[in-house]
Protein backbone atom coordinates (compact mmCIF):
# COMPACT_ATOMS: atom_id res chain seq x y z
CA UNK A 1 0.00 0.00 0.00
CA UNK A 2 1.95 3.24 -0.67
CA UNK A 3 0.98 5.24 2.54
CA UNK A 4 3.35 8.28 1.29
CA UNK A 5 -0.04 10.64 0.08
CA UNK A 6 -1.09 10.20 4.10
CA UNK A 7 2.36 10.99 5.48
CA UNK A 8 2.06 14.46 3.23
CA UNK A 9 -1.38 14.67 4.74
CA UNK A 10 -0.19 14.12 8.20
CA UNK A 11 2.44 16.75 7.33
CA UNK A 12 -0.09 19.45 7.10
CA UNK A 13 -0.88 19.08 11.02
CA UNK A 14 2.22 19.07 12.39
CA UNK A 15 2.97 22.24 14.15
CA UNK A 16 6.18 24.17 15.45
CA UNK A 17 6.23 24.05 19.12
CA UNK A 18 9.09 26.71 21.17
CA UNK A 19 10.92 24.88 23.78
CA UNK A 20 12.07 28.17 26.07
CA UNK A 21 11.79 31.56 26.64
CA UNK A 22 7.56 31.90 26.58
CA UNK A 23 5.73 34.91 27.12
CA UNK A 24 3.05 33.45 28.74
CA UNK A 25 -0.82 34.96 28.74
CA UNK A 26 -3.57 33.66 31.03
CA UNK A 27 -6.96 32.62 30.90
CA UNK A 28 -10.08 34.18 32.38
CA UNK A 29 -11.57 30.87 32.79
CA UNK A 30 -8.90 29.44 34.29
CA UNK A 31 -7.77 31.70 36.79
CA UNK A 32 -11.48 31.82 38.23
CA UNK A 33 -12.46 28.17 37.91
CA UNK A 34 -8.93 26.22 37.55
CA UNK A 35 -6.27 28.65 39.37
CA UNK A 36 -4.00 25.06 40.36
CA UNK A 37 -3.58 24.54 36.85
CA UNK A 38 -2.22 27.53 35.68
CA UNK A 39 0.09 27.78 38.90
CA UNK A 40 1.17 23.45 37.92
CA UNK A 41 1.92 24.69 34.63
CA UNK A 42 5.00 27.21 35.80
CA UNK A 43 5.84 24.42 38.39
CA UNK A 44 6.69 22.14 35.52
CA UNK A 45 8.02 24.65 33.04
CA UNK A 46 10.01 26.60 35.69
CA UNK A 47 10.77 23.96 38.25
CA UNK A 48 10.83 20.54 36.61
CA UNK A 49 12.26 21.76 33.02
CA UNK A 50 13.88 24.42 33.95
CA UNK A 51 12.45 26.66 30.94
CA UNK A 52 12.40 30.65 30.39
CA UNK A 53 8.58 31.41 31.46
CA UNK A 54 7.45 35.12 31.59
CA UNK A 55 4.55 36.81 32.76
CA UNK A 56 4.06 40.61 32.64
CA UNK A 57 1.43 41.66 35.55
CA UNK A 58 0.51 44.33 32.40
CA UNK A 59 -1.34 41.81 30.47
CA UNK A 60 -5.31 41.55 30.88
CA UNK A 61 -7.67 39.50 29.24
CA UNK A 62 -7.88 39.46 25.26
CA UNK A 63 -11.64 39.99 25.64
CA UNK A 64 -11.96 37.14 23.42
CA UNK A 65 -15.55 36.29 25.67
CA UNK A 66 -16.59 39.84 24.79
CA UNK A 67 -16.09 38.64 21.27
CA UNK A 68 -17.30 35.66 21.09
CA UNK A 69 -20.76 36.94 22.74
CA UNK A 70 -20.45 39.76 20.45
CA UNK A 71 -20.64 42.63 22.71
CA UNK A 72 -16.73 43.52 21.64
CA UNK A 73 -15.98 44.47 18.21
CA UNK A 74 -13.46 42.85 16.31
CA UNK A 75 -11.56 45.82 15.82
CA UNK A 76 -11.41 46.65 19.64
CA UNK A 77 -9.79 42.80 20.11
CA UNK A 78 -7.42 43.05 17.58
CA UNK A 79 -6.37 45.87 19.46
CA UNK A 80 -6.28 44.18 22.54
CA UNK A 81 -4.49 40.88 21.18
CA UNK A 82 -1.85 44.00 19.76
CA UNK A 83 -1.42 45.06 23.10
CA UNK A 84 -0.47 41.70 24.42
CA UNK A 85 1.90 41.25 21.51
CA UNK A 86 3.60 44.96 22.44
CA UNK A 87 4.33 43.98 26.10
CA UNK A 88 5.67 40.35 24.51
CA UNK A 89 8.10 42.81 22.22
CA UNK A 90 8.96 45.29 25.05
CA UNK A 91 9.82 42.27 27.41
CA UNK A 92 12.53 40.98 24.88
CA UNK A 93 10.38 37.81 23.83
CA UNK A 94 8.97 36.22 20.15
CA UNK A 95 7.35 33.40 21.58
CA UNK A 96 3.42 33.58 22.66
CA UNK A 97 2.01 30.60 24.50
CA UNK A 98 -1.58 31.26 26.02
CA UNK A 99 -3.31 29.35 28.54
CA UNK A 100 -6.69 30.13 26.83
CA UNK A 101 -8.23 28.52 23.55
CA UNK A 102 -10.59 31.18 23.15
CA UNK A 103 -7.76 33.38 22.96
CA UNK A 104 -5.66 30.65 21.24
CA UNK A 105 -8.11 31.25 18.50
CA UNK A 106 -8.54 35.19 18.59
CA UNK A 107 -4.76 35.42 18.17
CA UNK A 108 -4.97 32.48 15.40
CA UNK A 109 -7.73 34.56 13.34
CA UNK A 110 -6.17 38.21 14.01
CA UNK A 111 -2.58 36.81 12.52
CA UNK A 112 -4.30 35.24 9.67
CA UNK A 113 -6.67 38.02 8.69
CA UNK A 114 -3.61 40.36 8.87
CA UNK A 115 -1.87 38.12 6.72
CA UNK A 116 -4.28 38.06 4.04
CA UNK A 117 -5.65 42.03 4.77
CA UNK A 118 -2.07 43.92 5.67
CA UNK A 119 -3.84 47.16 5.53
CA UNK A 120 -5.94 45.73 8.53
CA UNK A 121 -3.09 45.28 10.65
CA UNK A 122 -1.78 48.90 9.64
CA UNK A 123 -5.22 50.26 10.66
CA UNK A 124 -4.75 48.49 14.35
CA UNK A 125 -1.30 49.52 14.42
CA UNK A 126 -2.39 53.09 14.52
CA UNK A 127 -5.20 52.17 16.88
CA UNK A 128 -2.47 50.94 19.66
CA UNK A 129 -0.30 53.25 18.92
CA UNK A 130 -2.87 56.20 19.71
CA UNK A 131 -4.93 54.83 22.60
CA UNK A 132 -1.38 53.47 24.11
CA UNK A 133 1.95 54.65 22.75
CA UNK A 134 2.58 51.26 21.98
CA UNK A 135 4.08 49.42 18.74
CA UNK A 136 4.88 45.44 18.25
CA UNK A 137 6.16 42.74 16.44
CA UNK A 138 4.22 39.90 15.62
CA UNK A 139 4.78 36.82 17.88
CA UNK A 140 7.24 34.31 16.16
CA UNK A 141 5.81 31.58 17.45
CA UNK A 142 2.18 31.27 19.06
CA UNK A 143 1.44 28.26 20.99
CA UNK A 144 -1.28 26.65 23.25
CA UNK A 145 -0.23 25.68 26.44
CA UNK A 146 -1.63 22.47 26.08
CA UNK A 147 1.01 22.27 22.77
CA UNK A 148 3.91 23.02 25.20
CA UNK A 149 3.08 20.01 27.31
CA UNK A 150 2.07 18.07 24.50
CA UNK A 151 5.86 18.96 23.40
CA UNK A 152 7.52 17.84 26.77
CA UNK A 153 5.09 15.23 27.47
CA UNK A 154 8.24 12.41 27.14
CA UNK A 155 9.73 14.73 29.54
CA UNK A 156 7.57 14.60 32.04
CA UNK A 157 6.71 10.63 31.78
CA UNK A 158 10.41 10.36 32.50
CA UNK A 159 10.44 12.33 35.80
CA UNK A 160 7.00 10.82 36.04
CA UNK A 161 6.00 8.65 39.74
CA UNK A 162 2.90 7.32 38.19
CA UNK A 163 1.39 6.23 35.45
CA UNK A 164 -2.15 6.01 34.05
CA UNK A 165 -2.49 2.22 34.77
CA UNK A 166 -5.13 0.63 37.19
CA UNK A 167 -3.25 -0.64 39.85
CA UNK A 168 -5.65 -3.00 41.05
CA UNK A 169 -5.99 -4.80 37.83
CA UNK A 170 -2.20 -3.39 35.81
CA UNK A 171 -4.23 -2.71 32.77
CA UNK A 172 -4.18 1.07 31.09
CA UNK A 173 -6.93 3.46 32.20
CA UNK A 174 -9.25 4.66 29.38
CA UNK A 175 -9.38 8.87 28.96
CA UNK A 176 -11.86 10.78 27.11
CA UNK A 177 -10.38 13.41 25.75
CA UNK A 178 -12.08 16.68 24.57
CA UNK A 179 -10.39 19.40 22.30
CA UNK A 180 -11.49 23.06 22.72
CA UNK A 181 -13.39 24.12 19.23
CA UNK A 182 -11.37 27.24 19.09
CA UNK A 183 -7.77 24.89 18.89
CA UNK A 184 -8.76 24.22 15.43
CA UNK A 185 -11.53 24.05 13.91
CA UNK A 186 -11.15 27.20 12.27
CA UNK A 187 -7.22 26.91 11.27
CA UNK A 188 -6.71 23.18 11.40
CA UNK A 189 -3.32 23.19 10.39
CA UNK A 190 -2.57 25.68 13.38
CA UNK A 191 -3.26 22.48 15.77
CA UNK A 192 -1.48 19.34 16.54
CA UNK A 193 -3.15 16.51 14.26
CA UNK A 194 -5.63 18.96 13.02
CA UNK A 195 -9.71 19.05 13.77
CA UNK A 196 -10.53 15.53 12.66
CA UNK A 197 -7.49 13.91 14.55
CA UNK A 198 -6.59 16.22 16.87
CA UNK A 199 -3.52 14.45 18.70
CA UNK A 200 -2.12 17.30 21.41
CA UNK A 201 -3.96 15.58 24.09
CA UNK A 202 -4.29 11.82 22.98
CA UNK A 203 -0.37 12.17 22.62
CA UNK A 204 -0.11 13.17 26.47
CA UNK A 205 -2.77 10.20 27.24
CA UNK A 206 -0.97 7.53 25.62
CA UNK A 207 2.56 9.07 26.52
CA UNK A 208 1.31 8.22 30.38
CA UNK A 209 0.26 4.76 30.36
CA UNK A 210 -3.41 5.03 28.94
CA UNK A 211 -5.81 4.44 26.72
CA UNK A 212 -7.81 6.84 24.42
CA UNK A 213 -11.38 5.87 24.18
CA UNK A 214 -12.97 6.26 20.59
CA UNK A 215 -17.23 7.44 20.83
CA UNK A 216 -19.45 8.38 18.62
CA UNK A 217 -19.77 12.06 19.68
CA UNK A 218 -16.32 12.63 20.57
CA UNK A 219 -15.89 16.14 18.24
CA UNK A 220 -18.83 17.62 19.31
CA UNK A 221 -18.68 20.79 21.33
CA UNK A 222 -19.22 21.04 24.85
CA UNK A 223 -21.88 23.59 24.55
CA UNK A 224 -19.59 26.71 25.99
CA UNK A 225 -21.45 28.49 23.04
CA UNK A 226 -20.77 32.00 24.47
CA UNK A 227 -24.24 33.48 24.97
CA UNK A 228 -25.37 30.22 24.86
CA UNK A 229 -24.14 30.64 28.43
CA UNK A 230 -24.03 33.44 29.77
CA UNK A 231 -27.71 33.62 29.50
CA UNK A 232 -29.57 31.94 32.43
CA UNK A 233 -32.54 31.65 29.37
CA UNK A 234 -30.25 30.09 27.19
CA UNK A 235 -28.39 27.61 29.41
CA UNK A 236 -30.24 24.65 27.82
CA UNK A 237 -28.66 24.75 24.83
CA UNK A 238 -24.94 24.24 26.93
CA UNK A 239 -26.27 20.96 28.98
CA UNK A 240 -27.87 19.69 25.94
CA UNK A 241 -24.45 19.57 24.50
CA UNK A 242 -22.79 18.60 26.96
CA UNK A 243 -25.53 15.81 28.00
CA UNK A 244 -25.29 14.85 24.19
CA UNK A 245 -21.34 14.10 24.93
CA UNK A 246 -21.81 12.12 28.70
CA UNK A 247 -24.57 9.92 26.87
CA UNK A 248 -22.38 8.93 24.23
CA UNK A 249 -18.99 8.37 26.14
CA UNK A 250 -20.53 6.73 29.60
CA UNK A 251 -20.99 3.28 27.35
CA UNK A 252 -17.73 2.61 27.07
CA UNK A 253 -16.61 3.79 30.88
CA UNK A 254 -14.28 6.40 31.35
CA UNK A 255 -11.79 6.41 33.82
CA UNK A 256 -11.35 9.92 33.62
CA UNK A 257 -11.81 13.11 31.02
CA UNK A 258 -8.89 15.36 29.47
CA UNK A 259 -9.94 18.31 28.23
CA UNK A 260 -7.29 21.73 26.92
CA UNK A 261 -10.43 24.26 27.08
CA UNK A 262 -10.98 25.97 30.19
CA UNK A 263 -14.46 26.23 28.99
CA UNK A 264 -14.70 23.02 28.55
CA UNK A 265 -12.79 21.86 31.63
CA UNK A 266 -15.80 23.90 33.49
CA UNK A 267 -18.97 22.80 31.55
CA UNK A 268 -17.70 18.82 31.51
CA UNK A 269 -17.39 18.99 35.26
CA UNK A 270 -20.57 21.29 36.19
CA UNK A 271 -22.95 19.94 33.96
CA UNK A 272 -22.63 16.57 35.34
CA UNK A 273 -23.47 18.09 38.51
CA UNK A 274 -26.44 19.84 37.17
CA UNK A 275 -28.08 16.63 35.30
CA UNK A 276 -27.66 14.68 38.66
CA UNK A 277 -29.33 17.30 40.59
CA UNK A 278 -31.73 17.52 37.62
CA UNK A 279 -32.46 14.28 36.90
CA UNK A 280 -30.71 11.98 39.03
CA UNK A 281 -28.48 10.72 36.73
CA UNK A 282 -24.36 9.97 36.99
CA UNK A 283 -22.22 8.71 34.87
CA UNK A 284 -19.16 7.40 36.50
CA UNK A 285 -19.62 4.14 38.75
CA UNK A 286 -21.09 3.73 41.87
CA UNK A 287 -22.90 7.35 41.99
CA UNK A 288 -19.60 9.51 41.20
CA UNK A 289 -18.91 11.00 37.93
CA UNK A 290 -16.33 11.23 35.35
CA UNK A 291 -13.71 13.27 36.70
CA UNK A 292 -12.59 16.06 34.19
CA UNK A 293 -9.11 17.35 34.31
CA UNK A 294 -7.07 20.18 32.78
CA UNK A 295 -3.72 18.26 30.87
CA UNK A 296 -1.61 20.65 33.91
CA UNK A 297 -3.60 18.19 36.68
CA UNK A 298 -3.02 15.06 34.60
CA UNK A 299 0.35 16.10 34.17
CA UNK A 300 0.78 16.85 38.13
CA UNK A 301 -0.65 13.64 38.73
CA UNK A 302 1.53 12.05 36.38
CA UNK A 303 4.77 13.44 38.67
CA UNK A 304 2.98 13.33 42.19
CA UNK A 305 2.38 16.03 42.94
CA UNK A 306 -0.11 16.91 46.02
CA UNK A 307 -3.71 16.87 44.66
CA UNK A 308 -5.03 20.31 46.72
CA UNK A 309 -1.93 21.74 45.48
CA UNK A 310 -3.43 20.79 42.13
CA UNK A 311 -6.36 22.37 42.97
CA UNK A 312 -8.61 19.20 42.53
CA UNK A 313 -10.58 19.82 45.71
CA UNK A 314 -12.59 22.97 43.61
CA UNK A 315 -14.28 19.88 41.02
CA UNK A 316 -17.78 19.74 41.42
CA UNK A 317 -16.99 16.21 40.03
CA UNK A 318 -14.36 13.97 42.62
CA UNK A 319 -11.43 12.96 41.28
CA UNK A 320 -10.97 10.42 44.21
CA UNK A 321 -11.99 7.24 42.35
CA UNK A 322 -9.19 7.99 39.60
CA UNK A 323 -6.34 8.82 42.22
CA UNK A 324 -7.17 5.69 44.19
CA UNK A 325 -6.85 4.03 40.81
CA UNK A 326 -3.93 5.49 39.83
CA UNK A 327 -2.49 5.29 43.26
CA UNK A 328 -1.76 8.58 43.55
CA UNK A 329 -1.52 8.96 47.84
CA UNK A 330 -3.17 11.92 49.43
CA UNK A 331 -4.56 12.92 52.57
CA UNK A 332 -8.24 13.43 52.34
CA UNK A 333 -8.21 15.38 56.14
CA UNK A 334 -6.38 18.00 54.22
CA UNK A 335 -8.72 18.58 51.10
CA UNK A 336 -10.08 21.91 52.34
CA UNK A 337 -7.62 23.19 54.39
CA UNK A 338 -6.00 27.04 54.15
CA UNK A 339 -2.99 27.72 53.27
CA UNK A 340 -2.39 27.45 56.93
CA UNK A 341 -3.85 24.44 57.70
CA UNK A 342 -6.77 25.77 59.18
CA UNK A 343 -10.20 24.48 58.07
CA UNK A 344 -12.49 26.44 56.17
CA UNK A 345 -15.67 24.36 55.87
CA UNK A 346 -16.50 22.45 53.40
CA UNK A 347 -19.27 22.29 50.12
CA UNK A 348 -22.55 21.20 50.96
CA UNK A 349 -23.30 17.69 49.53
CA UNK A 350 -25.12 17.04 46.18
CA UNK A 351 -28.23 14.90 46.39
CA UNK A 352 -27.23 12.57 44.18
CA UNK A 353 -23.48 12.83 43.13
CA UNK A 354 -21.11 10.99 44.98
CA UNK A 355 -19.00 13.47 47.30
CA UNK A 356 -15.78 13.34 49.57
CA UNK A 357 -15.95 15.45 52.14
CA UNK A 358 -13.38 13.90 54.25
CA UNK A 359 -14.94 15.31 57.72
CA UNK B 1 -27.37 44.76 -3.72
CA UNK B 2 -28.51 47.24 -1.55
CA UNK B 3 -27.11 49.32 0.98
CA UNK B 4 -27.21 46.99 4.22
CA UNK B 5 -25.09 44.09 1.85
CA UNK B 6 -22.79 47.23 1.21
CA UNK B 7 -22.37 47.43 5.11
CA UNK B 8 -21.90 44.12 5.70
CA UNK B 9 -19.79 43.39 2.99
CA UNK B 10 -17.70 45.95 4.07
CA UNK B 11 -16.38 43.76 6.82
CA UNK B 12 -13.30 41.53 6.13
CA UNK B 13 -15.10 38.57 8.20
CA UNK B 14 -17.46 38.59 5.50
CA UNK B 15 -15.59 38.33 2.90
CA UNK B 16 -13.36 35.55 4.47
CA UNK B 17 -16.80 33.83 5.64
CA UNK B 18 -18.86 34.19 2.18
CA UNK B 19 -17.51 32.80 -0.76
CA UNK B 20 -19.43 30.04 -3.10
CA UNK B 21 -22.11 28.20 -0.80
CA UNK B 22 -23.71 25.46 -2.77
CA UNK B 23 -26.18 25.05 -0.17
CA UNK B 24 -25.01 21.44 0.65
CA UNK B 25 -26.31 21.63 3.96
CA UNK B 26 -23.04 20.67 5.33
CA UNK B 27 -22.82 23.43 8.06
CA UNK B 28 -26.63 22.88 9.24
CA UNK B 29 -25.62 18.95 9.63
CA UNK B 30 -22.58 19.56 11.81
CA UNK B 31 -24.09 22.56 13.59
CA UNK B 32 -24.75 22.20 17.13
CA UNK B 33 -26.91 24.74 17.74
CA UNK B 34 -29.32 23.69 14.31
CA UNK B 35 -30.16 20.38 16.75
CA UNK B 36 -31.28 22.33 19.25
CA UNK B 37 -32.87 25.65 18.24
CA UNK B 38 -34.99 26.26 15.07
CA UNK B 39 -31.88 27.41 13.32
CA UNK B 40 -30.07 26.15 9.91
CA UNK B 41 -26.80 28.42 9.14
CA UNK B 42 -27.60 26.97 5.47
CA UNK B 43 -30.39 29.63 5.54
CA UNK B 44 -28.69 32.45 6.75
CA UNK B 45 -25.74 32.34 3.79
CA UNK B 46 -28.82 31.90 1.12
CA UNK B 47 -30.37 34.69 2.35
CA UNK B 48 -27.25 37.05 2.29
CA UNK B 49 -26.68 35.47 -1.32
CA UNK B 50 -29.84 37.16 -2.17
CA UNK B 51 -28.31 40.70 -1.76
CA UNK B 52 -31.73 41.50 -0.47
CA UNK B 53 -31.86 43.98 1.71
CA UNK B 54 -35.12 43.65 3.04
CA UNK B 55 -34.36 40.29 3.75
CA UNK B 56 -31.51 41.40 5.46
CA UNK B 57 -33.20 43.38 7.98
CA UNK B 58 -35.55 41.14 8.31
CA UNK B 59 -32.79 38.60 9.24
CA UNK B 60 -31.33 41.31 11.75
CA UNK B 61 -34.08 41.75 13.45
CA UNK B 62 -34.91 37.77 13.72
CA UNK B 63 -34.00 35.27 16.80
CA UNK B 64 -32.24 33.27 14.30
CA UNK B 65 -28.67 35.06 14.24
CA UNK B 66 -28.79 34.85 17.83
CA UNK B 67 -28.99 30.54 17.95
CA UNK B 68 -24.99 30.48 16.97
CA UNK B 69 -23.01 29.32 19.50
CA UNK B 70 -19.95 30.72 17.08
CA UNK B 71 -18.00 27.03 18.11
CA UNK B 72 -17.14 26.96 13.72
CA UNK B 73 -17.54 23.51 13.31
CA UNK B 74 -19.30 24.48 10.00
CA UNK B 75 -15.94 26.18 8.86
CA UNK B 76 -14.00 22.59 9.50
CA UNK B 77 -16.57 20.92 6.94
CA UNK B 78 -17.80 23.36 4.57
CA UNK B 79 -16.62 21.69 1.47
CA UNK B 80 -16.27 25.54 -0.18
CA UNK B 81 -14.82 26.89 2.50
CA UNK B 82 -17.25 29.28 3.70
CA UNK B 83 -18.03 30.17 7.77
CA UNK B 84 -21.29 30.72 8.86
CA UNK B 85 -20.18 31.31 12.08
CA UNK B 86 -18.23 34.14 10.96
CA UNK B 87 -20.92 35.68 9.03
CA UNK B 88 -23.45 35.51 12.13
CA UNK B 89 -20.16 37.48 13.87
CA UNK B 90 -20.90 40.47 11.57
CA UNK B 91 -24.64 39.97 11.50
CA UNK B 92 -24.87 40.59 14.86
CA UNK B 93 -22.25 43.54 14.73
CA UNK B 94 -24.28 45.02 12.25
CA UNK B 95 -27.90 44.25 14.70
CA UNK B 96 -26.44 45.99 17.35
CA UNK B 97 -25.04 49.02 15.69
CA UNK B 98 -28.49 49.16 13.92
CA UNK B 99 -30.55 49.13 17.15
CA UNK B 100 -32.33 46.23 15.70
CA UNK B 101 -31.51 44.07 18.42
CA UNK B 102 -33.61 45.02 20.18
CA UNK B 103 -36.34 43.74 18.30
CA UNK B 104 -36.02 39.83 19.21
CA UNK B 105 -35.76 38.16 22.84
CA UNK B 106 -32.33 36.58 22.45
CA UNK B 107 -30.90 39.77 20.76
CA UNK B 108 -32.61 41.85 23.30
CA UNK B 109 -29.89 39.60 25.81
CA UNK B 110 -26.79 41.41 24.43
CA UNK B 111 -27.74 44.32 26.97
CA UNK B 112 -26.82 41.61 29.92
CA UNK B 113 -23.77 40.56 28.35
CA UNK B 114 -22.76 44.40 28.10
CA UNK B 115 -23.29 45.04 31.92
CA UNK B 116 -21.48 41.67 32.37
CA UNK B 117 -18.48 40.39 30.63
CA UNK B 118 -18.58 43.65 28.91
CA UNK B 119 -17.91 45.89 31.77
CA UNK B 120 -16.35 43.41 34.31
CA UNK B 121 -13.30 43.94 30.91
CA UNK B 122 -13.04 47.66 32.02
CA UNK B 123 -13.83 47.27 35.19
CA UNK B 124 -11.01 44.33 36.24
CA UNK B 125 -9.50 43.35 33.42
CA UNK B 126 -10.94 40.26 32.61
CA UNK B 127 -13.79 39.19 31.64
CA UNK B 128 -14.72 36.99 34.40
CA UNK B 129 -14.34 37.65 38.30
CA UNK B 130 -15.16 35.91 41.64
CA UNK B 131 -16.57 38.63 42.58
CA UNK B 132 -19.01 38.85 40.28
CA UNK B 133 -20.31 35.39 39.73
CA UNK B 134 -22.88 35.14 41.82
CA UNK B 135 -24.42 31.53 42.72
CA UNK B 136 -27.72 32.89 42.50
CA UNK B 137 -27.35 33.58 38.91
CA UNK B 138 -25.26 30.24 38.34
CA UNK B 139 -26.90 27.39 40.19
CA UNK B 140 -24.98 24.89 38.12
CA UNK B 141 -21.76 25.95 39.40
CA UNK B 142 -22.82 24.00 42.29
CA UNK B 143 -22.15 24.21 45.96
CA UNK B 144 -18.50 23.94 45.39
CA UNK B 145 -18.31 27.28 43.99
CA UNK B 146 -21.03 28.58 46.25
CA UNK B 147 -18.34 27.18 49.12
CA UNK B 148 -15.69 28.96 47.15
CA UNK B 149 -17.49 32.57 46.98
CA UNK B 150 -18.08 32.12 50.66
CA UNK B 151 -14.26 31.79 51.13
CA UNK B 152 -12.89 33.55 47.51
CA UNK B 153 -9.50 34.84 49.75
CA UNK B 154 -8.47 32.13 51.58
CA UNK B 155 -9.24 29.66 48.64
CA UNK B 156 -7.38 31.73 45.87
CA UNK B 157 -4.32 32.25 48.64
CA UNK B 158 -4.17 27.87 49.06
CA UNK B 159 -4.32 27.06 45.30
CA UNK B 160 -1.18 29.64 44.63
CA UNK B 161 -3.15 32.72 43.29
CA UNK B 162 -2.28 36.41 43.30
CA UNK B 163 -5.87 37.61 43.96
CA UNK B 164 -6.49 41.38 44.38
CA UNK B 165 -2.80 41.98 44.90
CA UNK B 166 0.02 43.67 42.82
CA UNK B 167 2.20 42.16 40.49
CA UNK B 168 2.32 38.93 38.17
CA UNK B 169 0.11 36.33 38.83
CA UNK B 170 -3.19 34.36 39.16
CA UNK B 171 -5.87 37.15 39.31
CA UNK B 172 -3.75 39.77 40.36
CA UNK B 173 -5.47 43.42 40.46
CA UNK B 174 -4.81 44.86 36.71
CA UNK B 175 -2.82 48.04 37.38
CA UNK B 176 -5.02 51.30 37.00
CA UNK B 177 -2.34 52.69 33.83
CA UNK B 178 -3.15 49.08 32.54
CA UNK B 179 -7.13 49.40 32.84
CA UNK B 180 -6.89 52.93 31.51
CA UNK B 181 -5.21 51.43 28.45
CA UNK B 182 -8.02 49.38 28.06
CA UNK B 183 -10.45 51.91 28.10
CA UNK B 184 -8.99 54.29 25.45
CA UNK B 185 -8.33 51.15 22.96
CA UNK B 186 -12.37 50.86 23.76
CA UNK B 187 -13.03 54.44 23.02
CA UNK B 188 -10.30 54.44 20.19
CA UNK B 189 -12.17 51.04 17.70
CA UNK B 190 -15.74 51.05 18.65
CA UNK B 191 -16.72 49.34 21.71
CA UNK B 192 -17.58 52.02 23.85
CA UNK B 193 -19.65 52.99 20.47
CA UNK B 194 -21.46 49.96 20.82
CA UNK B 195 -21.91 49.89 24.56
CA UNK B 196 -23.55 53.19 24.54
CA UNK B 197 -25.39 51.90 21.58
CA UNK B 198 -26.74 48.63 23.42
CA UNK B 199 -27.62 50.69 26.57
CA UNK B 200 -29.80 52.97 24.54
CA UNK B 201 -31.55 51.33 22.04
CA UNK B 202 -32.38 49.23 25.45
CA UNK B 203 -34.05 52.17 27.37
CA UNK B 204 -36.02 52.70 24.55
CA UNK B 205 -37.13 49.27 23.99
CA UNK B 206 -37.59 48.61 28.19
CA UNK B 207 -39.72 51.92 28.34
CA UNK B 208 -41.99 50.64 24.92
CA UNK B 209 -42.63 47.34 26.95
CA UNK B 210 -43.32 49.03 29.88
CA UNK B 211 -40.46 47.97 32.19
CA UNK B 212 -37.80 49.71 34.48
CA UNK B 213 -34.44 49.54 33.55
CA UNK B 214 -31.99 50.74 36.45
CA UNK B 215 -28.15 50.87 36.42
CA UNK B 216 -26.67 46.88 37.30
CA UNK B 217 -28.16 44.36 37.33
CA UNK B 218 -30.83 44.52 40.05
CA UNK B 219 -34.12 45.70 37.88
CA UNK B 220 -36.67 44.64 36.08
CA UNK B 221 -35.48 44.61 32.11
CA UNK B 222 -31.97 42.88 32.97
CA UNK B 223 -34.23 40.51 35.09
CA UNK B 224 -36.43 39.48 31.92
CA UNK B 225 -33.62 39.30 29.63
CA UNK B 226 -31.62 37.25 31.20
CA UNK B 227 -34.48 34.84 32.11
CA UNK B 228 -37.56 35.23 29.71
CA UNK B 229 -37.89 32.31 27.19
CA UNK B 230 -41.56 33.18 26.17
CA UNK B 231 -41.31 32.25 22.24
CA UNK B 232 -40.66 28.91 20.97
CA UNK B 233 -36.82 28.47 20.09
CA UNK B 234 -36.07 24.69 20.15
CA UNK B 235 -36.68 22.34 17.47
CA UNK B 236 -39.51 19.33 18.49
CA UNK B 237 -38.29 16.62 19.75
Amino acid sequence: MKIEGKRNIWNDYQKEIAADRFFYVRSCVRQNFFPGSEKTFLRIMQELLQRDVYENAAHTTCSGIGYHSDVVPFETSMTMVARQFALMTESGYENFTTSCITSFGLYTEILETWRHFPEVESRVRGHLLRATGRTFNKPANLSHTSDVIFRFRKEIAAAGKFRLVNRHTGMPLHGVEHIGCHYARMFPGKGIGGAEYPYVLVGMIEDWGGEVIDYPERRHCCGFGFRQYLIQANRGYSLACSKKKFDSMAPYKPDFILANCPGCSMFLDRWQYALSEMEGITYGENGSGIPVLTYEELAGIILGYDPWDLGLQVHQVPVEPLLDKIGLPYDPGSKFLDQEGKPMGQPKEPTHLKFYNHE
Amino acid sequence: MGELYDRLAADVRFVEGLKACIHCGTCTAICPAAEFYNYQPRQIVEVLQSRDDARIEELLKSETIWYCGECMSCVTRCPRGNAPGLLITVLRAASQDLGYFVESEKGRQQLAIKRTVGEWILKYGYCLFPAEIRPEMHPEQGPVWEWEVEHIDAVMNRLGANYKKTGPGILRKIPPEDLEEIGRIFDETGAAERFRKIEEHSRRKAEEMGMTLGEGLDNEYFRHIYTANEKRHTREP
